[in-house]
């Protein structure tokens, strides 16, 4: 019998809140909002309440898809990452750095975002970036 | 008072007596709900006070049907206070947790705690450590709250409870929270009585039918009051709920352990 809660912290958005993963055996059974977490302080919003469904969710995407002939296929990382590659500098000598835009996440890191806007400007050179929040 | 709780732990442990026992530890600086099985280390072991007594309480007979769902035939310990054991009373009768698999341990509650919940009854009738004070000096009785708001004209009340409940974003917390919510369907999430994905909340159907729902099964434990990220009085909605069930049918949720609550039973009311 293997029972746990994880502390750590809500991966949704941008804000921090902290919960512990409720574990049995090695399946995530709940999220409990943790209560002398600064941020949020015993409370969450509703996708942070369900943080654990998403997890083990049979919807869930666990390879790149590329779309061909009309198709979305699974494919490989490498296929999916020389792909992208190879279009946007494609796009890019043909229609300028501006016919790219980046769209940030709150669903990474501080420093991931700051990796992807010094891609954009300093690797495509646009400074065509935004943020999922503003979707 | 947590000495005492620990030799209790150490004792069921090593006699073999419960599989695990259910109760808060830290870990990472931080109180949560834990699982201690024979041969863990007990000096993580918390009793959920950390700048206030009982500040830090956590769900765990929610985490206990949790382990009985997976483990029917074990046995587990939980650590209880008064409204935990009025919840535990309220699963057995509920079928939720059989009796004979489980084996609380008992803390009361300090008089400043007991004040602050207006707690009816502050203790457990099965008490490993503290003491039961005498119903007067446990000064919880008092039911300020409720005699408060009905202390105002009908329409003043009318609009306090809109305006609170136009507050609600429907996080869903105070249900998810409850250790006294266990439904595998929950009728918030139907949709004939609740719309789906929309805002403000339906009112006042959403927290009426909860309030309805915990009638007979809230063990004002004030949990969910702590959840809502937009401090909606809720546990004070419920205290009127059980004032109602209370006054016509003389019944409180957990407080005696075998009662059955009138709203499971079909027929002529019986005697009081
Ligand atoms: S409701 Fe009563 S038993 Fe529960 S924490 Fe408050 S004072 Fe203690
Ligand atoms: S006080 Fe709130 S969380 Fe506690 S049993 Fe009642 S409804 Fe549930
Ligand atoms: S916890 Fe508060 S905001 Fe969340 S659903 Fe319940 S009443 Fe609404």
């Amino acid at each position: 019998m293997d029972y746990k809660n994880t502390l750590t912290t809500c991966t949704y958005c941008g804000c921090g809140c902290n919960f512990f993963l409720e574990s049995l055996d090695g399946r995530l059974t709940g999220t409990i909002p943790c209560k002398t977490g600064p941020v949020n302080e015993g409370k969450l919003c509703i996708k942070g309440w369900n943080a654990h469904e998403f997890v083990q969710s049979d919807e869930r995407l666990k390879k790149p898809l590329l779309r061909k002939d009309g198709e979305l296929v699974e494919v490989s990382w490498d296929e999916a990452l020389d792909f992208t590659a190879t279009r946007l500098k494609e796009i890019q000598k043909t229609n300028g750095p501006d016919a790219i835009g980046f769209c940030a996440s709150a669903k990474v890191t501080n420093e991931e975002n700051y990796i992807m806007q010094k891609f954009a400007r300093a690797g495509v050179g646009t400074n065509s970036v935004d943020h999922c929040a503003r979707l | 008072m947590i000495d005492q709780v620990k030799q209790k732990i150490n004792e069921l442990l090593s006699q073999g007596s419960v599989k695990g026992v259910v109760a808060l530890a830290y870990a990472h600086g931080h109180a949560g709900p834990c699982l201690f099985q024979k041969g863990d280390d007990l000096d993580a072991l918390c009793l959920g006070d950390e700048k206030k007594a009982g500040d830090v309480r956590y769900p765990l007979n929610k985490v206990l049907i949790t382990l009985a769902r997976q483990y029917p035939d074990d046995v587990f310990g939980v650590l209880v206070r008064g409204c935990d054991e009025r919840g535990l009373y309220g699963l057995y009768r509920l079928k939720q947790l059989e009796p004979d698999k489980v084996v609380p341990i008992g803390i009361s509650c300090p008089r400043d705690l007991a004040l602050a919940c207006e707690c009816k009854k502050p203790w457990p009738d099965d008490m490993t450590a503290g003491e039961a004070p005498n119903e007067k000096e446990s000064g919880g009785t008092e039911q300020k709250g409720v005699q408060d708001v009905e202390g105002k004209e009908q329409p003043e009340r009318f609009d306090f409870w809109k305006d609170q409940f136009l507050k609600c974003v429907k996080c869903y917390g105070c249900r998810d929270i409850c250790p006294m919510c266990f439904c595998y369907d929950c009728s918030l999430e139907c949709e004939d009585l609740v719309s789906k994905g929309d805002l403000p909340v339906d009112i006042p159907t959403f927290h009426l039918v909860r309030a309805m729902h915990m009638a007979d099964r809230c063990i004002d434990c004030g949990l969910c009051d702590e959840a809502c990220p937009v401090d909606i009085p809720l546990r004070l909605l419920y205290k009127k709920t059980a004032e109602v069930m209370n006054h016509e049918f003389g019944f409180t949720s957990g407080i005696n352990k075998n009662e059955i609550s009138p709203l499971s039973l079909m027929g002529p009311m019986p005697e009081k």
